[in-house]
């Protein structure tokens, strides 16, 4: 079979998804066109030098609406014979993007595929694109339907994870991503964001709270504490499809949950012609990828299945991965998928994750790609698998090892 | 028969009289459907005609759809049902168009509703129809769509014009709850326009000055927006979002109606109205074909009103009950008075001590303060109240009371000493009513100088807030007794189960095996949690814990005991005991003492379970199907209950699950014991049974006659249904 090889893979900084956030001038569509056009200088691209460019975005509404992956195409310096794809799977839709790029790829569908995402949540609020499965009854009484955050408190009660457990990730995700800063870790990432002039707008991570402590997150009041026990009451809901919970315990909140930001991501994926006849390394190959569909109540628990289908696809086993990238959507998924595997939590999002750093939907997937190739080559370690949960219940997985 | 007329007056008014023949209430009928649709066609081809007003020859307006009719239309399958829906819906459209130009929405001929007194479902939904609702200045009268109640919901277009009249928000608590209001609050709800003296007069004027916008229905209008937003209005979202988590956790998953009536909402809301129309009226038929909306009419609804009005009352003149004796002021005997009292009938409350009988009587005005408090009663009418209350000690005072309800403390010696005295006082004819719940009436009886005049009247606490009294019969108890009995139940307005006599009558001997399986499970190592739940996912309103906690769990310990020591080797719940025995060892009597199976806080406020539980009787590593669970709950009380017909304790199937609904909240989305176990059929429930009794012992054995039907193929309501007699 071809191999699909990851030749590049670059990201913008994330910025704070509010209206006084660094990105919030920007569109969705001039970021997105901004990353696509530095991968093509990166990398020397002419003429039709990608067969699509599969950009995964969640809120597909407003100027993000439209198919997207055209608007950005169209908005860049790419050739206009390159069509473009917009794809949502949810906050893994970034990772779709990557994985279906490379599977066409292997398949021999085109030689070279852009595959990325953007997510302006500061911009296109999260939700504003409807969703049947919240309020369709037919949909919300056969799925039991919960938001995100009472799923993941549900995780927490079921599996036994505490208010400190999470916390204590939540602290140790920013200390993570600030030595990764202070060392200079994303550097060949990172592409700064700078305006029709050149003028930087970003160019550096700023969602961070470096030196978050313990006490700062203890006075944090949980998040969907209100909404589970009172009004609405989705933890009686959650108790109907778990009866065996007396209670949910609701340990989460704004500081051991992943941030809102803005920010966009890109991975140029091709075969081995492909790097040949542009000059370029590669510098891994895709060597597995997965999706499932899962319990859509307790929703975000589909890193550990989707975990184990891939390793049992790919005829590999958890201790033949070297370092490990799990979105940090929500506290109780890192811990869930740590206690699941029993794996070491220093080879577990090494640079931080979303708790620290933000997680803007789309895009997300992408870059957890990106960061995991970067740290391999900075340990200089072999394989790596990266792994989010995902609304409505599903999981997505992909295994990169380099070359 | 004509249950609508119409006059035309010299002004251009037509006036549509709703009044059915022979019945106190309008109900509409099919064939009532019909005559007002050609009086409507009538009125609106005739140029003569200017207006034209609904109202009723009765003093109310109308109660509703027919329920047998409702029930009735469930036979002609769904085809049947939805095309009758329909055919309301274009009577109704027709109304509400009142056939003006579909594009000018100019020309129509206004129409109002008059109501003069309570406007019940379809009697609401007519008037909704109209172009502007006048009610009378009646405070008694009820406005609403109870339909919720009885596990169906407004399907004459109440649904879809309500929620597009008030929003989904506003449309809930009247949809959803089934919230009733007088006049004024119906009107400050937006349900009518006016409250007014005449409601016809007003209607009248009204109709024959309205212009043509005053015609037109915000939904009809261009640019109608949805109050509070459509399901993806940003607004509207959240409501949505919100309104199916709460009816989910509040139905617990087992009321059909309530996430059918969700869904036309729902879907109803992003289309035209008459396309919306369509879609309640699909989702109504699919509710009607679901049998637990047949069970819940049968039982909640028919089987409710006919035991009501006297199904199994024995021929006898009016025994309507004018003085009563009550005998003991606790809580029950206090409570009985209230409700007497309440309803007209002197009482004379006695107890041992004057201060005794004073605390008994003072229930009532604590009562009746915190009905004043919530303006649901005056000053004047609760001096008129307390004024029929007698607290005494003076057994002398029973003199000509035509009935007594003894409720001293349940021992039989206390019980034939105040028998005795009280029947040394009363009338010759009077009759002696018991409020036992654990000791047999014929017993008792036996103090009696009139056995025949002696009969058990059984009580639920609270008495006022408890909707239940299970009338018993005694060996020697005679027809007139039952029929007093019935009648005092008729006055203070509950609804009665008569059985015979034997050990804890009907209600009290389903109760306990369900209680005492939660406990049997408990000891097994089930999760209480999972006990608790798996209850209330079938629909019982406490789990088995909760409800000995509030019952008592010394109570129990006091039952377990006569228990065994009346069955003797025979007795078959050591396991529960166990359990019961040691938490009563430890002062844990259930919520009055502030630690049962649960721990509560210094206010009495149920917390979590009580940790030693989990330490005396530690959860087993695997737990039990949800499935399984609930069929040791479901079956411990749906078995007794066929125990108690084949024994003939119960007469009545009809009685077996009005009473188990009412008495103790049995899954009323079922209709009752009979009616689940028929939802199940008899085969299957038979199967269940058999191999719970492998499993769990033989408590779970199928009855003989639950085998016969099975073998037979009958269902109970086939086979016992509407006053037919158990074998």
């Amino acid at each position: 079979m071809t191999e699909a090889y990851i030749y590049d893979a670059a990201r913008t900084p994330r910025g704070k998804g509010r209206p006084d956030g660094s990105l919030h001038e920007v569109t969705s569509v001039a970021l997105s066109a901004r990353l696509l056009n530095a991968v093509k200088e990166r990398n020397g691209l002419t003429g039709h030098a990608v067969e699509d460019v599969i950009w995964g975005n969640v809120t597909q509404v407003k100027e993000q609406g439209g198919c997207l992956a055209r608007s950005a195409v169209l908005e860049s310096d790419l050739d206009e014979s390159i069509p473009g794809l917009a794809i949502n799977r949810f906050c893994a839709s970034g990772m779709e993007a990557v994985n279906l790029a490379a599977n066409q790829v292997r398949g021999g569908a085109g030689q070279a595929y852009i595959a990325g995402g953007v997510e302006m949540m500061g911009r296109v609020a999260m939700g504003s694109d409807g969703a049947a499965i919240a309020v369709d009854p037919s949909l919300t009484f056969k799925t039991y339907f919960v938001p995100q955050g009472i799923s993941a408190d549900i995780i927490a009660t079921e599996y036994g994870f505490s208010r400190e457990d999470a916390d204590s990730l939540a602290v140790e995700s920013q200390r993570r991503a600030a030595i990764a800063w202070d060392e200079d870790r994303f550097a060949r990432s990172i592409v700064p964001v700078r305006d029709q002039n050149g003028l930087t707008i970003l160019d550096r991570d700023e969602y961070m709270r470096p030196g978050t402590t313990l006490e700062d997150l203890a006075k944090l009041k949980a998040s969907f504490k209100e909404m589970g026990e009172t009004m609405p009451g989705f933890d009686k809901v959650a108790m109907l499809k778990y009866p065996h919970l007396g209670r949910i315990e609701h340990i989460h909140h704004a500081g051991n949950s992943s941030g809102i930001v803005d920010g966009a991501a890109a991975v140029l994926i091709g075969n081995a012609e492909f790097g040949k006849a542009y000059g370029l390394k590669p510098r891994a190959r895709i060597r597995a990828t997965a999706k499932i569909g899962t319990d859509p109540t307790i929703m975000l628990t589909g890193p550990v299945p989707v975990t184990e289908k891939i390793l049992k696809d790919s005829g590999m086993a958890i201790s033949d991965i070297d370092l490990f990238e799990v979105n940090e959507a929500f506290a109780s998924v890192v811990l869930r998928f740590m206690q699941a595997f029993q794996v070491d939590p220093g080879v577990v999002n090494v640079n931080g994750g979303a708790i620290a750093l933000g997680h803007p939907l789309g895009a997300t997937g992408a870059i957890i790609i990106g960061t995991l190739l970067d740290e391999l080559e900075r340990q200089d370690k072999t394989v790596g698998l990266a792994t989010l949960c995902i609304a409505s219940g599903m999981g997505a997985a992909t295994i990169i090892e380099r070359v | 028969m004509t249950d609508f007329t119409m006059q035309k007056d010299a002004d251009g008014v037509a006036i549509v009289t709703w009044d059915v023949p022979g019945k106190s209430m309008n109900v509409l009928s099919l064939d009532g459907a019909a005559e007002l649709n050609a009086l409507i066609d009538d009125a609106l081809a005739d140029e003569a005609v200017k207006g034209i007003v609904i109202t009723s020859g009765k003093k109310d307006f109308a109660a509703g759809m027919d329920l047998n009719v409702i029930a009735g239309m469930r036979q002609g399958g769904a085809q049947a049902v939805f095309d009758g829906v329909m055919t309301l819906h274009h009577l109704l459209r027709k109304i509400e168009l009142a056939g003006m130009d579909p594009k000018t929405k100019k020309g129509g001929k206004p129409i109002a509703a008059a109501l003069p007194g309570t406007a019940l479902g379809i009697g609401l939904e007519l008037p909704l129809a109209t172009h502007r609702i006048f009610a009378a200045e009646n405070p008694k009268a009820k406005i609403g769509l109870p339909e919720i109640m009885v596990g169906i919901f407004p399907g004459a277009g109440g649904t879809t014009r309500l929620v597009r009249k008030l929003g989904a928000m506003g449309a809930a608590p009247f949809l959803l709850e089934g919230k009733l209001s007088d006049p004024a609050r119906a009107k400050s709800a937006g349900l009518i326009d006016e409250v007014v003296a005449d409601p016809v007069a007003a209607a009248r004027e009204w109709v024959l000055k309205a212009a043509d916008a005053d015609l037109v229905k915000p939904w009809d209008a261009k640019g109608y927006k949805m109050p509070g937003g459509e399901p993806y209005h940003p607004a509207g979202f959240m409501t949505f979002v919100g309104a199916s988590a709460m009816v989910h956790g509040k139905t617990l998953g087992v009321y059909p109606a309530a996430k059918a009536l969700l869904s036309a909402v729902y879907e109803g809301a992003m289309v035209p109205f008459d396309t919306a129309l369509k879609i309640e009226a699909r989702w109504f038929t699919h509710v009607l074909m679901n049998p637990s909306s047949t069970a819940m009419i049968r039982s909640l609804f028919i089987n409710k009103e006919a035991l009501e009005k006297g199904a199994n009352r024995p021929e006898a003149p009016d025994q309507s009950v004018r003085k009563v004796g009550i005998l003991g002021a606790g809580m029950m005997g206090a409570g009985i008075a209230y409700v007497s009292a309440m309803a007209g009938i002197k009482v004379v409350l006695i107890d041992s001590t004057q201060e005794a009988a004073e605390r008994g009587k003072s229930y009532s005005t604590g009562l009746l303060d915190k009905a004043i408090s919530r303006r649901k009663s005056t000053e004047e009418k609760k001096a008129e109240v307390l004024s029929r209350i007698t607290a005494t000690t003076d057994y002398a005072a029973l003199a000509g009371c035509d009935l007594i309800v003894e409720a001293v403390f349940e021992d039989p010696k206390v019980k034939a000493e105040v028998t005795k005295r009280a029947e040394a006082v009363i009338p010759q004819d009077a009759i002696f009513a018991t409020n036992t719940s654990t000791l047999p009436i014929s017993e008792l009886a036996k103090a009696s100088a009139r056995p025949d005049q002696f009969i058990g009247i059984h009580f639920f606490s609270p008495v006022d807030k408890m909707l239940l009294v299970e009338i018993i019969k005694g060996r020697e108890t005679g027809p007139r007794a039952v029929a007093k009995a019935l009648d005092f139940v008729r006055q203070i307005r509950k609804t009665p189960i008569v059985v015979n006599d034997a050990r804890f009558f009907y209600a009290n001997r389903c109760i306990i095996p369900y209680i005492n399986e939660g406990i049997r499970m408990v000891a097994e190592g089930v999760s209480p949690t999972l006990i608790e739940n798996a209850a209330k996912m079938m629909g019982m309103p406490l789990g088995p814990l909760q409800l000995v906690d509030e019952t008592s769990i010394d109570l129990g310990v006091k039952i377990a005991k006569a228990t065994k020591a009346a069955m003797g080797d025979a007795y078959p719940d050591g396991a529960v005991d166990a359990v019961i025995f040691k938490l009563a060892d430890q002062g844990r009597l259930g919520r009055k003492t502030k630690a049962g199976f649960y721990d509560y806080d210094d206010a009495g406020k149920r917390q979590g379970f009580w940790s030693g539980l989990a330490s005396e009787w530690p959860e087993a590593d695997t737990q039990p199907d949800l499935t399984e669970i609930q069929h040791r709950l479901m079956f411990a009380q749906s078995l007794e209950a066929v125990r108690a017909l084949e024994e003939g304790v119960l007469e009545d199937i009809r009685e077996g699950d009005v009473g188990a609904i009412l008495g103790w909240g049995f899954a009323p989305w079922s209709g009752g014991p009979f009616g689940w176990l028929d939802m199940l059929g008899a085969p299957r429930a038979a199967g269940i049974a058999d191999s719970l009794a492998e499993k769990f012992g033989p408590r779970f054995a199928a009855p003989q006659l639950l085998r016969d039907m099975a073998a037979k193929g009958e269902s109970f309501y086939g086979r016992f249904g509407a006053g037919k007699q158990a074998a």
